[in-house]
């Protein structure tokens, strides 16, 4: 089971799996021994926990806040559906890929139902739960300031997604109501775990598919020819932690992007062509060329057009990836909905 | 709808723009009209794709050819024949 990715969320049963019991036939359900902090382990290392229970939803939600953990399940399903139903539906609400969902039962027929229709789910039976802390799968390769507060940012996220939802009237005015903040800064060395991290999970937005590890990022930092920035978005709801990177090679006559990319979370908020909009801007305070690596995949197509949008245009071919020259002729502003600052 | 209409009225819907009540005609540059951001420009280019059942190539990826209706149309006509 080696080759099996992160898990990124944990989805429980409730009935014998988080309590000893069965709630409809008796409210006197007790936690099984240590879950609580367990539920606190996971929760510090990034790993998100959901709820698949055949039960009545408000007495359930009732007893969860009752034990005081309630607020460790994000979009908990609680009905009369099979699991595997209720498992694709947290996985639509988070966009986490299939195959990072773990599931705990204690029934052996729940496991298997699952099993049959979502095969990419690993199942668990409930009597091993103190034995998951040590699951290798379980054990991020980083924890970083972001891992620790993603429960908090994807809270946040339901919130944002359901004013959105909610919100009558032209979209610029809900991006207006939101006072969103974007912060620019040079990468510090308490940056770079979250760098190397968002580096290993982008894929849709990634201009060059590189990856580097901490030590490579550290050389950059402290290198006087190269910049690396670090971005951060927040808004009225919060933070959603540190989620642009962009890489530059700073030489006599020109500076050459490298690496630029965005988290998915903030694809709807069009960020990326904001930091692309501030690198054009300094690159030309400093009068020199700009350039961008950018190797065309079929998932980063996004990226490909943030660039193109943005006025690159393409110059050389290598055998692996294309470079882009902007001639920094015309350099969108910033839209008025986004206050944007330099650190 | 004439094939400038509809790529207008998706324009109008879709993009966020610097001043509640412009108006423009199909020459007018939407990079000067609005914010042009890559969620937008993704969008734009999925519409006009499934819309008029075309594929854009990466060479044709550009701001040219979609900086106003016009052009869009152009682009789109150009795919068609």
């Amino acid at each position: 089971m080696t080759n099996l990715k992160e898990a990124k969320c944990i989805v429980w049963d409730l009935d014998n799996t988080i309590w000893d019991g069965v709630l409809l036939e008796s409210e006197k359900v007790e936690l099984k021994p240590g879950i609580k902090e367990i539920l606190e382990e996971f929760d510090s290392r990034g790993i998100l926990h959901s709820i698949a229970s055949k039960n009545n939803y408000d007495d359930a939600i009732d007893k969860l806040k009752e034990f005081g953990i309630d607020q460790y399940f994000l979009y908990p399903q609680i009905n009369w559906n099979a699991k595997s139903s209720s498992i694709a539906e947290i996985q639509k609400k988070f966009n986490f890929g299939i195959d990072t969902f773990v599931f705990l039962d204690d029934q052996q027929f729940e496991r298997e139902e699952v099993a049959s229709l979502l095969p990419e789910v690993e199942t668990i039976d409930a009597l091993e739960y103190a034995e998951i802390l040590k699951k290798e799968r379980l054990n991020p390769k980083f924890i970083t300031a972001d891992s620790k507060q993603r429960r908090s940012m994807y809270q946040s996220d339901i919130i944002r997604n359901q004013t959105e939802l909610e919100f009558k009237g032209p979209q610029e005015e809900f991006l207006a109501s939101l006072n969103m903040e974007f912060v620019i800064s040079d990468a510090a060395e308490e940056d770079l775990k979250r760098a190397e991290e968002l580096t290993v999970r982008t894929n849709q937005l990634n201009a060059t598919g590189r990856t580097y590890d901490y030590n490579e990022l550290n050389e950059f930092r402290l290198s006087e020819n190269h910049k690396l920035i670090v971005c951060e978005l927040t808004d009225k709801y919060g933070s959603y932690g540190k989620i642009g990177l962009a890489l530059v090679e700073m030489n006599e006559d020109e500076w050459h992007i490298k690496l630029l990319l965005m988290s998915c979370r903030v694809m709807a908020r069009g960020v990326g062509t904001v930091l692309l909009s501030h690198i054009m801007a300094e690159a030309k305070k400093a009068n020199k060329r700009l350039f961008a690596d950018f190797k065309v995949t079929d998932r980063n197509r996004m990226m490909f057009v943030t660039f193109k949008f943005a006025n690159f245009k393409e110059v050389a071919k290598n055998e692996d990836y294309v470079v882009l020259e902007n001639d920094l002729t015309n350099i969108q502003g910033y839209p008025d909905y986004i206050k944007v600052v330099h650190l | 709808m004439e094939l400038n209409q509809k790529i207008r009225s998706y324009i109008e819907d879709n993009l966020v723009v610097f001043e509640d009540e412009a108006e423009f005609t199909d020459d007018d540059n939407i990079f000067k009209m609005g914010f042009v951001n890559s969620l937008f420009a993704m969008k734009l280019l999925n519409f006009v794709e499934k819309e008029f059942d075309i594929t854009v190539e990466n060479d044709e990826i550009d701001i040219k050819n979609f900086s106003s209706v016009s052009k869009i149309v152009q682009l789109v006509e150009s795919k068609r024949n």
